[in-house]
This record gives structure tokens, C-alpha cells and sequence, in this order.
């Protein structure tokens, strides 16, 4: 269907258009940028859980993997266009790495989680403990818990003394966002996307007619895990400095929370609850009355029990009942849990 | 020949500390099939319980073995009746709601206690084997997690009540249609899962200094137990928390604490991958 992708892609770029120009009469550009990134973040968790179905609690790992190489090529290089490829490389690499172990081992979700987890804490721990001088890449320490500071930032392509910041980065940051948003809606709308649902919806009998379940899951995963490190990337250019705490169990619990507050299944879902929660993250973040935890926690467990599906499929479900037509249904819908226990029993 | 001892009693500490950090888990998660992710921070609040009850004049070993345990078994009561109930069988759902409910302890007792380090000291003195000094407080925590190996086994295979909780895990419409209502045992189950990370949390609490976070330190270690054991309760502990805990000490007496801490998790990648259906899953089915 090119024509329904072309019609997509003007309604995605125009969308994005007009927020460059509306957003910063309301919020500052600075948190803007940050808000940004988090739904790149947030959109990369929910290509792969909401559309391939792979639940991945390690997604930050990917994320600060793209931060810190950003970090590290940029001192050892000196400019801004070849890190910022590896830090969408090298997270990819490593998830295909990864994926290709734990798929085509056959394991099932509860182990996914754990796997991905453990992972995640390994790299924290490792990450966490390299202060000693004796730990460098090249020209860049690795610094343990401190991170790395001062890397060069973001310049523009070939002349490495034009640097990007302010408000210009914040464009950078908000166009890249259209485009990833662009690649994912291409992707899902490509036979890759939709036998990626169809995977979702019944692994055995897509693996039944021919398709190699296996590889498919392990590509899928590697594409969620390069958008997450270009994330990673951009948010070491907008921090400035990166840190072990990119890893924390912590950054990969908001993840999770912003897909399953937004919408599973969907691609503006995700985008729409990073930007929102981190948003409510950073009013709440100017009081100190309540903390920061007990709200997201808190916000977590009440739209489990309560809206399961997110925020947008139910306004949307909301819209297409007021509106009184039946809309056809979408291939994107995450299907009801189903009853799990052990594989065995 | 003191420096085999030593290392020995340092084994069996790390396997034992293991078994106590994973029992409450277990159960939660072999009975019932809920993965609670919000494990460690039971244990933060059983060690900020005995921390409490230590400061007002309470005895330390009755705040650490009766208040902790009463405690967080109470909190996980609440929990399950508001939370977890509305979730059974929907696995991934409750490992969600669970995690948020981390989250929401963390925040909570950043609030009530302030995110700085508490602690107490610990109550059983030191002595020496030979030329080494050996912490007194390891000998206890051995002695506990063997005690409390013994009686989980012996009320699940001894006790009535045991029966009816297996069968429960097997059938619950079988054992419904024989007059026991699953929800009851499932929430005793709970009950008695959160009481053990209590009591877990409140034995470890001398050992660490205690902040809201603490929790984060033991939840992947008490999963990948618990995950990695399998589907029988107290083989599947012991089994592949012995096989994680002299991975952990034999590192870190050879490298350092740091690589011991991530030899353990890369162990338990490696085993998942190889044995999916855990340890006993793979060698000892069928027995509890």
C-alpha cells in the first residue's frame, strides 16, 4: 500500500512540523529536547513489546550502551557523525547478539524478562566499577559511578567546530523523532511489520507456515535496540555527561510504565506516555512534599488494574463509539493476556 | 587448614543468605505462580521494622523474628486483597503491577525515613579460627535458612495444611469442588511468602546499612534463584542456590566482591539458557 504510507508520511512530518512551532510557546526548549528523546525511548520499547510481543526489561540497557559509545568514540574521534552511528550500531549489535541467544534457545517470557534483567544489572555493576584510572577506551576513562564527562557534543556533519545546542538541538532532537516515527510506520506496514504481529498473536502457527520465527524475533529486537541507543546518543549530547544510573533498574521500569500508561499496540502511545510522564516527572520533581517514586509507582498499578490497554487505544476506542461507526479492525490491537504458568504444567 | 574453614563457612553463608532471600519469593511464585517483584522492598521494610522496634527498646532477636515477619506479612495481606487478587493468572500482568508497587514502597519509605542509611549492629560478637576472624552473625543466618529449610519442607509434606495448599497449586477447581476455597489459600500463601521476606530482610538488616533502595540489591539475585530452581519448592531453593552461592564466593575470594556479584548473574544467564525449566525441572521432576 504505497499510497496509504505516502498519505501517513505528510501527516507525520506535518504533525511534526507544527509541534516545533507550537511546543516552545509553552515549555522551554531545554525539557523539550529531553521530552523528545524520552519518546524515542519510549517508542522503541513499544515497537518491539507492542508490535513483536517480546517483553524486554532491559531496555535502558541498550540506552545507555548508546550513550556511553557515543560518549567514549566522540573523545577518541573528536567529532560528532561516527559516534553518533556506533550508538546506534552497537546497541544493535549487542541485542542481536543477545536476541540471537535467548531466541533461538526457545525461552519464554518469564525468562525474557529475567534474561534482559539480569543483563541490564550486569552492565550496571560493570559500568559501576570501572573508577580506577587503569580502565580506558582509547583517550576516554571509563570513571565508575562518576560517568564521563566531557565529551565533544554534537556538531554538524564535516565541520567540527559547528556546534549544535539550544534551541537548533532541540530541532535536531524533535525531527529525528518524525523520522524514527516515519521508519516505524513503514516497518510495521511492510510484510517484516505485519508477520511480526502475526508472531505476537500466534508464535506456532507463524513458525508453522514457513516463517523463521527465530530470526525474525532477534531482527525485530536488534531494530528496537538501535533506536534506543540513538536515543541513548542524543541523550548524552543533551546531559552532557553520561553515568552508570543510564542502566538502573530504575530508567527501565519508566520505560515500561510509559508504553503500558500510553498504549500498547500502538505507535503513538508510547511516545505520547513518555512525554507526558517524564513531564509529570519533572513538575513533580520542583516540590518535595510527595516523591517522585511513590506517583510513578503508584500510577504503574493503578492503570494495570484499571486501563490495562493505555491511555490512547481507550480514547480512541471513546472516539469511534461517539462517533457511532464501526471501524474495522486495526491489525495493531494488543490481544487480551492470555492464562500463563509454567511451560511444563 | 584454618583458611579451609573459613572459606567454608563463607560458602555456606553465601548459599544460605541466598536461600533466605529467595524463600519468600519462592513460595509467592511456586505456589501461587505470582511473580512479585516488589520481594526486595518486603525485605526493606522488614529491615526498617526491626530497625524501628530496635530503637524503641524492643529486643533485637524478637523484632527481628516476630514484629519483622508480622509486619510485612500484614503489608502483604493489604497488598494482596487490593493489588494481586485482581491479577491471578495473568502472569506478566502481575510482574507489572508488582514492579509498580516497588516503585511506590521505595517512594514511600523515602518519605518516611528520609533516603539516608540507617542500621544496627550486629548482636552476636565475632571470634577468632586461628589466625582469621569470622563474623559470629554468619553461623546465625546458616542456622536459620537450615531451619527454615526443614520446616518448609516438613508443613508441606507433614501438615494438613500443606496438603491442602499442594493440592490447591495442582487443581484449583478440583480442590474447590472439595470444599476449599482457593482464594482463602492463595491468600494465606501470599501471607506466609511476605512473612518470610521479612523475616529475610530483618536478619540481613545488621549486615547492610539499610536505605529505601535496598531492595533493588536483592530482587534479580532472589529471581534468578528462584527462576533457575524450577518448579519444586525446596529442592529447586536449595539446588541452585548452593550451585549460585559457590559461584559467587569462589569468585569473589579469587578476583573481588564486584566480579563475584556479576560471575553469579552471568551463571545464571548461562543456566537459564541451558536448562529452561530450571534445575529441578530438568533433573528432579516431580518432587517437591
Amino acid at each position: 500500500m504505497p499510497g496509504g504510507l505516502t498519505r501517513d508520511a505528510v501527516t507525520i512530518a506535518l504533525v511534526t512540523g507544527v509541534l516545533i512551532w507550537v511546543l516552545p510557546l509553552i515549555v522551554g526548549t531545554y525539557t523539550l529536547t529531553v521530552l523528545a528523546i524520552y519518546g524515542m525511548l519510549g517508542l522503541s520499547l513499544g515497537l518491539i513489546w507492542g508490535f513483536g510481543g517480546i517483553l524486554c526489561f532491559g531496555q535502558a540497557a541498550f540506552f545507555g550502551l548508546g550513550a556511553y559509545a557515543y560518549a567514549i568514540f566522540a573523545i577518541n574521534i573528536g567529532e560528532s557523525t561516527v559516534p553518533m552511528i556506533l550508538a546506534v550500531l552497537v546497541p544493535a549489535v549487542f541485542a542481536a547478539l543477545l536476541g540471537a541467544m535467548m531466541f533461538y534457545g526457545r525461552l519464554g517470557d518469564v525468562y525474557l524478562g529475567v534474561i534482559t534483567l539480569v543483563v541490564t544489572l550486569i552492565l550496571y555493576k560493570v559500568v559501576n566499577s570501572t573508577a580506577g584510572p587503569q580502565y580506558v577506551i582509547g583517550n576516554a576513562r571509563l570513571g565508575g559511578f562518576n560517568g564521563i564527562p566531557g565529551f565533544p557534543t554534537l556538531n554538524v556533519p564535516g565541520t567540527p567546530d559547528a556546534y549544535i545546542w539550544g534551541d537548533r538541538y532541540f530541532h535536531v532532537c524533535a525531527v529525528l523523532l518524525g523520522l524514527v516515527y516515519m521508519l516505524v510506520t513503514a516497518l510495521l506496514r511492510s510484510s517484516f511489520g505485519r508477520i511480526a504481529v502475526g508472531i505476537r498473536e500466534n508464535e506456532t502457527r507463524m513458525s508453522l507456515m514457513g516463517y523463521d520465527v527465530r530470526a525474525r524475533k532477534t531482527a525485530m529486537f536488534a531494530i528496537g535496540a538501535g533506536i534506543a541507543g540513538l536515543a541513548g546518543g542524543l541523550f548524552a549530547n543533551w546531559a552532557e555527561i553520561v553515568t552508570p544510573s543510564l542502566f538502573s533498574l530504575g530508567q527501565s521500569a519508566e520505560i515500561i510504565i510509559w508504553c503500558i500508561v500510553g498504549g500498547l499496540g500502538t505507535r503513538l502511545g508510547p511516545v505520547l506516555g513518555a512525554a507526558g510522564l517524564a513531564y509529570l516527572k519533572f513538575l513533580l520533581g520542583q516540590q518535595a512534599v510527595i516523591d517522585n517514586a511513590l506517583v510513578t509507582g503508584l500510577v504503574l498499578v493503578l492503570f494495570v488494574l484499571f486501563l490495562p490497554k493505555g491511555v490512547v487505544p481507550a480514547l480512541s476506542d471513546l472516539w469511534s463509539a461517539g462517533i457511532g461507526r464501526i471501524r474495522p479492525g486495526r491489525i495493531g490491537r494488543r490481544r487480551q493476556p492470555r492464562r500463563r504458568g509454567w511451560p511444563n504444567g | 587448614m584454618d583458611l579451609y574453614v573459613v572459606v567454608l563457612v563463607e560458602v555456606l553463608y553465601g548459599v544460605a543468605s541466598l536461600i533466605l532471600i529467595s524463600a519468600g519469593l519462592s513460595i509467592v511464585f511456586g505456589m501461587i505462580k505470582v511473580i512479585n517483584l516488589a520481594h526486595g522492598e518486603f525485605m526493606m521494610i522488614g529491615g526498617y521494622a526491626t530497625i524501628t522496634a530496635v530503637n524503641l527498646g524492643m529486643n533485637v532477636f524478637v523484632a527481628m523474628l516476630v514484629i519483622a515477619p508480622a509486619v510485612v506479612g500484614l503489608v502483604g495481606l493489604v497488598v494482596e486483597r487490593l493489588v494481586i487478587r485482581h491479577l491471578y493468572g495473568r502472569l506478566v500482568d502481575t510482574m507489572l503491577a508488582t514492579w509498580g508497587l516497588s516503585l511506590f514502597f521505595i517512594g514511600l519509605a523515602t518519605m518516611i525515613f528520609g533516603n539516608t542509611t540507617t542500621g544496627i549492629s550486629t548482636p552476636i560478637p565475632g571470634f577468632a579460627i586461628g589466625d582469621y576472624q569470622v563474623n559470629g552473625y554468619n553461623f546465625f543466618i546458616i542456622v536459620v535458612a537450615a531451619l527454615l529449610l526443614v520446616a518448609m519442607l516438613s508443613v508441606l509434606k507433614g501438615t494438613r495444611a500443606g496438603l491442602v495448599a499442594r493440592g490447591t497449586m495442582q487443581g484449583p477447581d478440583m480442590a474447590a469442588a472439595l470444599g476449599y476455597s482457593p482464594d482463602r489459600i492463595y491468600m494465606a500463601t501470599f501471607f506466609c511468602g511476605s512473612a518470610l521476606s521479612g523475616l529475610a530482610g530483618a536478619i540481613l538488616a545488621p549486615l547492610v546499612g539499610l536505605v529505601p533502595t535496598s531492595g533493588g540489591a536483592y530482587i534479580a539475585k532472589a529471581f534468578i534463584t528462584v527462576i533457575a530452581g524450577g518448579p519444586s519448592l525446596v529442592a529447586g531453593l536449595l539446588s541452585s542456590a548452593s550451585l549460585f552461592g559457590v559461584v559467587h564466593q569462589a569468585f569473589t575470594f579469587a578476583t573481588s566482591p564486584v566480579i563475584g556479584e556479576v560471575a553469579l548473574l552471568v551463571a545464571a544467564v548461562v543456566l537459564l539458557r541451558i536448562l529452561p525449566q530450571g534445575v529441578t525441572g530438568t533433573f528432579f521432576k516431580g518432587k517437591t
